[in-house]
């Protein structure tokens, strides 16, 4: 594999991904603060609610569009630049996005038309049943994607099979009800309601600054403070970190998060500062909390958790298994019915990913040097400066948020929303939650290095055969798509931000000598 | 787990629900794409072409789905057919990609300025989203009944050989305007129930004539071209259709004319073919004598009876290699495994009539057709 090519795919993933997940947590929390405004409508009946509901509406649909347009070409990306990846765990990895598409996605875009034209041909607790729906379409859709992702850091319910040279799916509940998946779920759409909460949060407060819209802004910073307190809470409490014991990188990116060199006594310390040192596999000036990375990573005071020399270790081993389990798998090419191949494979079939790592240092892993097998143990070390930074920067804005929406609760009743300091901490944290999101999906993406799935398929492998000029074109392609996009999309944003929430019907045209009636135009009875 | 049906029979249904994902696609968001491909040409004012955009703005995001959800359904069950053909047609597939962005954005963000440039801007943004996709989908299909330059190495590991140009054969080029033709014949069919009469109604009927004359020439045409052109393959020795999905194991060959096989063995299939040429001819009726529901209903039949001639005629191939026929994709060798195809499959019979019946109803309470007032009033309209 030419590594260029595959460093320029992963860029080009990256930047899509990063791109389509600016729009998504918005999606996903401001469809439930609609449904939230819209209760408030159906069950006051007040006027004002259906203002502030239509209001956050069309934000919410400057945003939806460019979410649904990106995320296509997340669904086609697989097939175009990881064909081998889709063809290697299509098996398994093709179901939930389809599942998504049909379960999810159809019950978001078909309602979410009709969410914008409905309001005059729908009672209003059926309009409310459809906001509902899009909300729950678009949060299930998470929950199907995040079931794919949750496979691809552990990957459950599934063998290699060396007939089709291929995973196949053996469980497919264990890969519905995945742990990781699960854990990375509830953290993901909790993350997407922080993002709303302080959107509808710092929007108002700009609003009560300037004294303009103030009964829609008081009432929307209500409904967004207590949903974003609970939502900051449920965030961090809920983090994806349970899911740290259950794989050897899940282990190692745990490490690689702490900076955590070798192996620590039971229970482990937080570090929440240092500077790791890669040449001296040290961390300069660090600062420790006792106990808490045990406790929170193994749930107990006894489990240990292990450090980055001793993991290399341990893949030194799969990877000396996994090379006997390449050599049956390439008799078996020859000679499908060999008995003796087919043994040697399922004893070590476990490590069979871990003997493709060899081949971005040597053709066939069967040929590989002692020298070889450390250097692709090594290579499954993340990079860690990287994922320490990134980590603590996510959770100290996870930290951050409870505190702001614990403010923001607190002044909701004592202050009314009119301290003028608050409102200006609200506006100037707008970008944060975008912040610790992209962060928290780097961290998740780039702990998985040099996986593509966790043990099975390496990312090099898993990339298409395509040339430098392909990607290039695709790449620049997109840039200037998504670019020009996102400055239309936050231009509209402003724009419609500015204008508020009036509410103005266009007068019917009064008739003239050019009315359409004289132009052939006639009312037609319905067929 | 047991699973009550064997691999063959699933591995046919799911050829079959890859086939009906297609043209629901094609049924529903094929008249969005004819619309938006007609946008430049069928309203002369900004009040005209807002009522075509309204006709079809509730909708699109729907419809878009069968889309995203035929690619989805590829990837779960038929995961080489995905892995090859997304990487082969890597370019086109890009030029496809980021016209179907820019549509739904047209749909939205038109309407949000009054300023003439920047709508006149978001119209042609529209036409390209319309106008792209159709063309490309053709033309994909035209290099599929052709064959594909790949090969799979022993690791199954797939290698193209071609290059975007190469794409646009002539044969490709003429699917690639039937396909054209095609949609933009049912968005103007789609386009006359849904509009009040009036000169914008009159211009879909015409653009629809003559795209339904033009349908009926175009695929008479291919179909002539594929029983004489040296097109087609066939598989050769024992085929086991239950067998592991691993194309080496099994021998294909080019085999000129043999895409006429399967009408031979069940005369009964040429039906598609006959429904492909009579909807553009009914539609035409239909425009004719003003009844627009035939004309909606022709144009749909043709589109059901054009797509599926594509797939009747190739099966079981589903991608076929021109320099390599061994590593070609059939139905018994490019699908998922059994177990998966049916969990999906059970997945499928669950939610698929609960997404039909909804979207019907969503439909039903936006019946009715478009007009001018509606156009000038109503708060939400784009």
């Amino acid at each position: 594999m030419d590594m260029a090519v595959v460093e320029l795919g992963r860029l080009q993933f990256a930047l899509t991904a990063m791109y389509h997940f600016l729009f998504v947590p918005l999606t996903l929390g401001l469809s439930f603060l609609l449904v939230i405004m819209e209760s408030i409508y159906v069950m006051t009946g007040r006027e004002i609610w259906r203002t502030i509901t239509r209001f956050w509406g069309k934000l919410f649909g400057i945003n939806f569009v460019l979410g649904v347009a990106t995320g296509i070409t997340m669904e086609f990306e697989f097939g175009t630049n990881w064909a081998y990846y889709a063809h290697y765990v299509g098996d398994i990895f093709g179901a939930p996005l389809a599942i998504e598409g049909l379960m999810a996605f159809f019950l978001e875009a078909t309602f979410v038309g009709l969410m914008f034209f409905g309001w005059d041909r729908l009672s209003k607790v059926a309009h409310l049943a459809v906001t509902f729906l899009v909300a729950l379409g678009s949060n299930l859709s998470a929950l199907w994607i995040l079931i794919a992702n949750g496979w691809m850091q552990n990957p459950v319910g599934a063998r290699f099979n060396p007939e089709t040279m291929r995973m196949e799916v053996t469980d497919f509940y264990s890969v519905l009800f995945n742990p990781v998946a699960q854990a990375k779920f509830v953290h993901t759409v909790s993350a997407g309601y922080v993002a709303a909460s302080v959107f509808v949060m710092g929007v108002s407060a700009w609003y009560l600054l300037k004294g303009k819209w103030t009964n829609v802004a008081r009432r929307s910073m209500m409904v967004a403070s207590a949903f974003g307190l609970a939502a900051s809470l449920s965030v961090v409490v809920l983090g994806d970190e349970s899911g740290y014991a259950l794989t050897d990188n899940q282990k190692m990116k745990l490490a690689a998060i702490e900076a955590m060199w070798h192996t620590e006594e039971a229970p482990a310390g937080l570090s929440i500062f240092g500077i790791p040192d890669l040449e001296a596999q040290k961390t300069h000036y660090e600062v420790k909390i006792p106990y808490v990375l045990g406790l929170i990573s193994t749930r107990s005071l006894t489990g240990e958790v292990m450090g980055i020399n001793e993991l290399v270790l341990k893949a030194d081993e799969r990877i000396r298994s996994g090379i006997i389990a390449y050599d049956a798998v390439e008799k078996l090419k020859v000679n499908r019915t060999d008995m003796a191949a087919r043994e040697q494979f399922e004893r070590h079939k476990a490590d069979l990913g871990y003997a493709m790592l060899l081949k971005r240092h040597v053709a066939d892993p069967r040929a590989a040097t002692d020298q070889q097998i450390m250097q692709a143990a090594k290579d499954t070390i993340p990079n860690v400066p990287v994922m320490f930074w990134l980590f603590r920067i996510m959770a100290g804005l996870g930290f951050f948020f409870i505190a702001f929406f614990a403010m923001a609760f607190w002044c909701a009743s004592a202050c009314q929303f009119n301290k003028r300091w608050f409102l200006k901490i609200a506006v100037a944290i707008m970008p944060l939650p975008w912040i610790a999101i992209e962060f928290g999906w780097m961290l998740a993406e780039i702990g998985r290095q040099p996986w593509a799935v966790e043990g099975v398929l390496p990312t090099f492998l898993a990339a298409s055969s395509l040339t430098m000029g392909q990607i290039w074109a695709t790449i620049i392609g997109f840039t200037l798509l998504y670019g020009a996009l996102a400055l239309i999309e936050v231009r509209l944003m402003i724009a419609m931000i500015r204008k508020g929430p009036v509410e103005h019907h266009e007068p019917a045209p009064a008739a003239s000598g050019s009315s359409y009636a004289d132009r052939g135009y006639t009312a037609m009875p319905a067929e | 787990m047991e699973i009550p049906l064997d691999y063959e029979t699933l591995r046919v249904i799911w050829w079959g629900l890859m086939g009906t994902l297609l043209i629901g696609f094609a049924l529903t968001d094929g008249y969005d794409l004819g619309v938006a491909a007609l946008m430049p040409f069928i309203g002369k004012t900004d009040e005209e072409r807002r009522m075509a955009i309204n006709a079809i703005a509730p909708h699109w995001e729907g419809h878009q789905v069968w889309f995203i959800l035929g690619g989805g359904a590829i990837f779960a069950a038929w995961p080489f057919v995905y892995a090859v053909s997304f990487s082969g047609f890597y370019l086109a597939m890009f030029l496809v990609l980021a016209a179907l962005i820019l549509r739904p954005v047209a749909f939205k963000y038109r309407s949000k300025h009054a300023d003439p440039a920047w709508r006149a801007r978001w119209d042609w943004a529209l036409f390209i989203g319309g106008f792209v996709p159709a063309l490309v989908f053709g033309v994909a299909v035209g290099n599929v009944l052709q064959g594909v330059p790949f090969r799979l190495d022993s690791d199954l590991r797939s290698f193209y050989e071609g290059s975007l140009i190469g794409l646009f054969s002539p044969f490709a080029v003429m699917a690639g305007l039937l396909s054209l033709a095609m949609i933009v014949m049912h968005g103007a069919g789609f386009l006359s129930v849904k509009i009040e009469q009036g000169p914008v109604l009159e211009r879909a009927r015409r653009i629809g004539s003559i795209a339904a004359i033009a349908s009926v020439i175009l695929f008479a045409a291919g179909g002539l071209w594929v029983a004489n052109g040296a097109m087609g393959f066939r598989l050769e020795g024992a085929v086991d259709p239950s067998g592991p999905s691993n194309p080496l194991l099994v021998k294909a060959v080019a085999a000129p004319g043999a895409w006429l096989d399967n009408y031979a063995r069940h005369p009964l299939l040429a039906l598609a073919p006959l429904l492909g040429l009579a909807g553009p001819l009914l539609a035409l009726v239909g425009i004719r004598s003003r009844n627009h529901v035939l004309n909606l209903a022709g144009s749909s039949l043709a589109t059901v009876g054009i797509i599926a001639t594509v797939g009747l005629s190739m099966f079981p191939f589903i991608l076929p290699s021109s320099i390599d026929p061994q590593s070609s994709l059939t139905a018994w060798n490019a699908s998922s495994s059994h177990l998966t195809l049916w969990i999906m499959l059970l997945v499928t019979l669950i939610f698929l009539p609960i997404v039909l019946a909804y979207t019907a109803w969503v439909m039903k309470v936006l019946f009715g057709r478009i007009g001018l007032r509606d156009v000038r009033t109503n708060p939400d309209f784009y």
